[in-house]
């Protein structure tokens, strides 16, 4: 089983869980920029965290034998905050790196007037510079916010098999199925979704558009988890294709359309639809 | 590798239309050169060059630009708001830089990480310009991180008894924690000792 954890906070995470996931056939990684916890008072913070995303974590990340690739944005949650804002001119000469693979984490998390403006901005960043967009729903009034999350989206003209629309459940999953973006759910240990429950999602509304993602970070989350939906997957009956489908090929796919996605040094046969994905190109 | 190498190689790769272009756009907006750099090494490639496995069409094409360039401070610039293949790019071309000591910051700055690609680029023949105490600082680095001590640009001619005090305190820490030395740290600090003896018996 090889996998592609599509979100993953590794800047979050020990050497010891970069062991544990090549070992047990995760071989890239997209890590998305977002919140650290402790808030973030001024743009500098950021610059430094970027760098790091497009700089330290990718090299710590290849003594694993894994790629790294990052997705760059201001978050919901500091786009609140004004001391934070420049972070929106800072994006532009980040967004032209070759490690970045999508605009993202964007969205909403209280649904504020500063989000708003946040998210639209940023969308229309991804459009410019050529680039899918990951969005986060929020964690509460999710279904509300998933809706409006779609019609920004809509609104904003960037085409929707562009945009990943992440952390859904049985009750958001059909909304983002009817509008064309890509469907992510979060396994976590507890909370949002579970494999049992994601494998009833995939029975229900198949492997096309699916992300699988463990989302893990400095809360309690597992970095394994996606390699145990792949088992819970080939359990109930899906076959290895199946699997590598939603774990490895579906994520190439959606982030291979920055153009930027290098895999070339992970196990040979990591191409999707038979063409070597995108080492220059674009 | 001069410039003049690195043109004459680039001449017919894929992507040398879109590099022609790049640089007539520095040359007459030199503030157009941060996505361009950026850009580089996607529409040139990675492949590596013919002659010189050190240098890919990606890297030759980022040099071309800095040379074009010809800003001291914009390309400390580059450097600092660079990833890590834009960052070895500039440590590659400084030595072909008509730049004087203005890049030696970036060597410190190199030689600070811990990423072993930044620290052996740090050590190249740019490095003629750092001092003595920082220079031996790196090479012991290279050491206590297994890079090769071929990184290292005139070792033999810069290699001083102070080093060899650091080398040989290094190896007693090494022997004593059942720890190997690198056979190249340990063939140099043989070399040191050796020319230290002959010189004192002379
Ligand atoms: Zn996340």
């Amino acid at each position: 089983m090889r996998i592609f954890d599509p979100h993953i906070h590794m800047t979050s995470r020990t050497t010891d869980d970069y062991r544990a996931m090549a070992a047990n056939g995760v071989q890239a990684v997209v890590e998305p920029a977002f919140w650290l916890g402790q808030p973030r008072t001024n743009p500098g913070s950021f610059a430094d965290y970027f760098d790091s995303l497009i700089g330290w974590e990718p090299y710590r990340a290849a003594q694993f034998g894994i790629r790294h690739h990052a997705t760059l944005a201001l978050n919901p949650k500091e786009a609140n905050d004004p001391r934070c804002r420049g972070v929106l001119d800072l994006l532009p000469r980040y967004l032209d790196k070759d490690g970045v693979v999508a605009v993202g984490e964007i969205g909403y998390d209280s649904m504020t007037p500063a989000e708003d403006e946040a998210f639209a901005a940023q969308l229309a960043l991804a459009i410019s510079y050529e680039l899918p967009a990951l969005v986060h729903t929020p964690h509460r009034d999710k279904a509300a916010g998933t809706r409006r999350t779609l019609d920004v989206v809509a609104e904003s003209g960037i085409e929707p098999g562009r945009v990943a629309v992440d952390h859904l459940n049985e009750v958001t999953v059909g909304l983002v199925r009817d509008s064309g973006c890509w469907m992510g759910f979060s396994i976590y240990p507890e909370t949002k979704m579970s494999p049992p429950r994601m494998v009833e999602i995939i029975k229900a509304y198949g492997t096309e558009r699916i992300l699988v993602n463990s989302a893990a970070d400095w809360g309690h989350s597992d970095p394994l988890l996606t390699v145990e939906t792949g088992k819970a997957l080939l359990a109930a009956g899906f076959t290895a294709d199946d699997v590598d489908r939603v774990l490895w090929r579906n994520p190439v796919e959606f982030y291979g359309q920055s153009g930027r996605l290098d895999l070339s040094e992970t196990t040979p046969g990591a191409t999707f639809a038979g063409s070597s994905i995108a080492r220059g190109g674009s | 590798m001069t410039l003049d190498d690195l043109r004459a190689a680039l001449a017919a790769v894929p992507g040398r239309e879109w590099l022609d272009d790049a640089l007539a756009r520095v040359r007459t907006d030199p503030d157009t050169a941060g996505p361009l750099f950026a850009r580089a090494e996607r529409k040139l490639g990675r492949e590596p060059l013919a002659g010189d496995g050190a240098w890919t069409a990606g890297r030759a094409a980022r040099a071309l630009l800095l040379a074009e360039l010809a800003d001291p401070q914009r390309i400390v610039t580059l450097y600092q708001q660079g990833d890590a293949a834009e960052r070895l790019a500039v440590l590659a071309a400084l030595p072909l830089l008509d730049i004087g000591d203005a890049g030696v910051p970036l060597l410190q700055d190199a030689l600070r990480t811990n990423d072993a690609r930044l620290v052996a680029a740090a050590l190249g023949p740019y490095a003629a310009h750092l001092d003595a105490a920082t220079w031996r600082q790196g090479v012991v680095k290279c050491v206590f991180m297994g890079i090769p001590l071929s990184a290292v640009d005139r070792l033999d001619d810069r290699a001083d008894q102070e080093l060899a005090g650091m080398l040989s305190a290094l190896a007693q820490e090494r022997a004593a924690a059942g720890r190997r030395m690198p056979d190249d740290a340990t063939a140099l600090l043989n070399r040191l000792t050796v020319a230290d003896t002959s010189r004192k018996q002379a």
